[in-house]
């Protein structure tokens, strides 16, 4: 075993909010796996950026380096880091779970001739064999995934699942790595981000949020949660099928694609808690539940449940707000 | 154009699972089906585009007997023609093999455009559509909200974290994962339905592609999370449970 390397993600120069749990997550798990960890970077004049990462405890820094990595392509990434790996060879590669991994690490693994293990919450090292915990059925399920055949293996690792404070410090050389690639080799031509409007709405400064999901079933049943937030002085928020239906402005859904929020209360209604809502909101420093199904896994992150019907429940508790 | 639309389908979203005597599969008797949602809005965009710019759209689908049912509705909605991998009942492959699978059923299509769903509700592995682009060896796309014909290929806005957008231009034939919600969802029509019967459903055992290769991922067992948070829950009438959580609200968190 060679080392576990986790592949960080940057933007313009900056690391990717999820980066320094990626190192965490290579140095533990390196650390169990008594192998060291390393880091690699992508992108083009990126030696600074990997400089940055020096003080911590990782064997080695790789700035991968090309004029053709200053733009994200799947293609390009795939091919650069494919060279890094074969010339590399860690026993285990790891990345945070972003939208910009989901678009090239299966490919990446499949080049390959592996399979990349998503979404990670959790992992177990026993006599030096990893395995892995993903969720299935949206969270109702987990499941224990075991890699087979030889390393290099391939995974991905849910935010949060490993804590940026829990990083080693200690020092590490930055070594640059220069993939041979040629733009022909890149077939997709992406164009510049772009924002679709201003928010209007800022979720972040409520002290507490109602937050409704799909099981309000109907745009006209919104008010039954909005009279909650009124006797809550609440702001309104939702899930992002609720958003995605227009049954309330997109500005208002909270989620790894709408806001993060973090509020005195934050009170579920009829929301499932798919983790792509919980990693929005499971900072808040309270959390309610209001939910027909026992199991969903919202309740999992709530401090207080209500299992039950929300258009009894709700009523209910606008009643007793009252008293 | 020849587009391809790789549908699955899933337990319904409210369904109560049970884990089956073998540990690493649920008890899949008993359960209710249904399109995987991000698959229904794949659909949707292959027709839209089939309208608009012509061709042919066909539903491929790996899984047992009963996936017909959700191969009709896609029909009835006005898919062309599908292809059925019957798999049996066994338990799900990992992604590559799965890819693998639906590669080899497409070989001989030479389709323009592959379109599958972002994710599934129930595997949530977020990869066969991406894996697939790599075994066919054509170009990718992913979380996809919107698709239009252009400059000789095509032009797609991909969702990015934080509210952000990006265009993509890229040649055909191509593979994109589409993302829910961004647009509305036609329903099947009467006439949709009664035309979807007399529709070709070509069904293909999957012995006849599966590929040899040794998986080279394993699920060792699946379980129940363990709640890691204390949570306090009321389950009482409604009346009561209201009045129990603003009392802990009022005097335990003071947070009102
Ligand atoms: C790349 C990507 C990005 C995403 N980004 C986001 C995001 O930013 N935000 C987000 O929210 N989602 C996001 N999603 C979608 C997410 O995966 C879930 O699909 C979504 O959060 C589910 O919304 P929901 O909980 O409202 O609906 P469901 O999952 O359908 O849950 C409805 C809940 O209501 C309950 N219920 C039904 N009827 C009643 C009743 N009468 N009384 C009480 N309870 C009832 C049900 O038991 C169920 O738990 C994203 C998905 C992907 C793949
Ligand atoms: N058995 C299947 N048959 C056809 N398409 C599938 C199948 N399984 C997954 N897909 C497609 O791959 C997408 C992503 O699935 P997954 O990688 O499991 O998250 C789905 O949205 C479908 O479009």
């Amino acid at each position: 075993m060679s080392g576990v390397l986790a592949v960080l993600e940057q933007h313009n120069g900056q690391f990717h909010k999820s980066a320094l749990e990626a190192v965490a997550a290579a140095q533990q798990i390196g650390g169990q796996l008594g192998v060291p960890a390393y880091a690699a970077v992508l992108g083009s004049g990126v030696e600074p950026l990997a400089q940055t990462l020096a003080t911590y405890n990782l064997k080695r820094i790789h700035a991968v380096d090309h004029a053709l990595l200053s733009a994200y392509t799947p293609d390009a990434y795939t091919a650069a880091l494919r060279q890094l790996i074969e010339a590399h060879k860690p026993a285990l590669v790891l990345f945070p779970h972003t939208y910009q991994v989901r678009d090239f690490a299966p490919r990446l693994a499949t080049a390959m001739n592996r399979v990349l293990v998503s979404d990670v919450i959790a992992h177990r090292v026993d006599n030096g064999a990893i395995t892995l915990v993903r969720q299935l059925f949206q969270g109702k399920i987990n499941a224990d995934v075991c890699f087979e055949g030889e390393p290099p293996y391939f995974a991905s690792v849910q935010a949060g699942a490993f804590r940026a404070d829990s990083i080693e410090a200690g020092s590490a050389s930055v070594e640059t790595f220069q993939p041979s690639l040629d733009a022909a080799q890149i077939r997709t031509r992406p164009l510049e981000p772009f924002r679709e409007s201003a928010r209007a709405v800022d979720l972040t400064a409520a002290p507490i949020i109602v937050s409704v999901g799909r099981g309000i079933k109907e745009a006209e049943n919104i008010p039954v949660v909005q009279s909650l937030a009124d006797a809550l002085g609440a702001e309104l928020a939702a899930s992002r099928p609720i958003c995605d239906a227009g049954w309330l402005p997109m500005e208002r859904q909270v989620g790894s694609s709408g806001q993060t929020v973090a509020p005195k209360m934050y009170v579920a209604v009829g929301i499932s808690g798919a983790i792509q809502h919980l990693v929005g909101m499971k900072g808040s420093k309270t959390i309610v539940a209001i939910n027909k199904d026992r199991e969903a896994p919202i309740f999992e992150v709530a401090d207080y449940g209500i299992v039950g019907d929300l258009f009894e429940v709700v009523p209910a508790l606008i009643a007793a707000l009252k008293q | 154009m020849k587009i391809v639309v790789a549908i699955r389908q899933v337990p319904a979203r409210d369904s109560q699972f049970r884990i089956a005597a073998s540990g690493i599969w649920i008890d899949e008797s008993d359960l209710t089906r249904e399109i995987n949602e991000p698959d229904a809005y794949a659909l949707e965009a292959a027709l839209q585009l089939r309208d608009s710019a012509g061709g042919e759209v066909v539903v491929l689908c790996a899984g047992p007997e009963g996936a017909s049912q959700t191969i009709r509705e896609a029909l009835a909605k006005g898919a062309d023609r599908a292809i059925h991998i019957d798999t049996g009942a066994a338990a799900p492959s990992d992604p590559l093999t799965l890819a693998r699978t639906l590669a080899a059923a497409l070989a001989a299509e030479n389709a323009d455009l592959i379109l599958t769903g972002l994710q599934s509700d129930d595997l949530g592995y977020g990869q066969t559509g991406v894996i697939l682009a790599e075994v066919m060896g054509v170009p990718h796309a992913t979380i996809v909200m919107n698709v239009e014909v252009a400059e000789g290929g095509i032009r797609v806005k991909r969702e990015l974290e934080d509210g952000w957008f990006q265009q993509v231009a890229m040649p055909l034939p191509a593979l994109l994962t589409i993302q829910s919600g961004a647009t509305k969802l036609r329903y099947a029509t009467l006439m949709g339905i009664k035309k979807a019967k007399t529709k070709e459903v070509r069904v293909i055992p999957v012995s006849d592609l599966a590929p040899a290769a040794a998986p080279a991922i394993r699920i060792a067992r699946i379980y129940t999370p363990v709640k890691s948070k204390n949570s306090v829950i009321f389950d009482g009438p409604p009346a009561q449970a209201a009045a129990q959580l603003v009392e802990k609200l009022r005097f335990e968190a003071r947070v009102i």
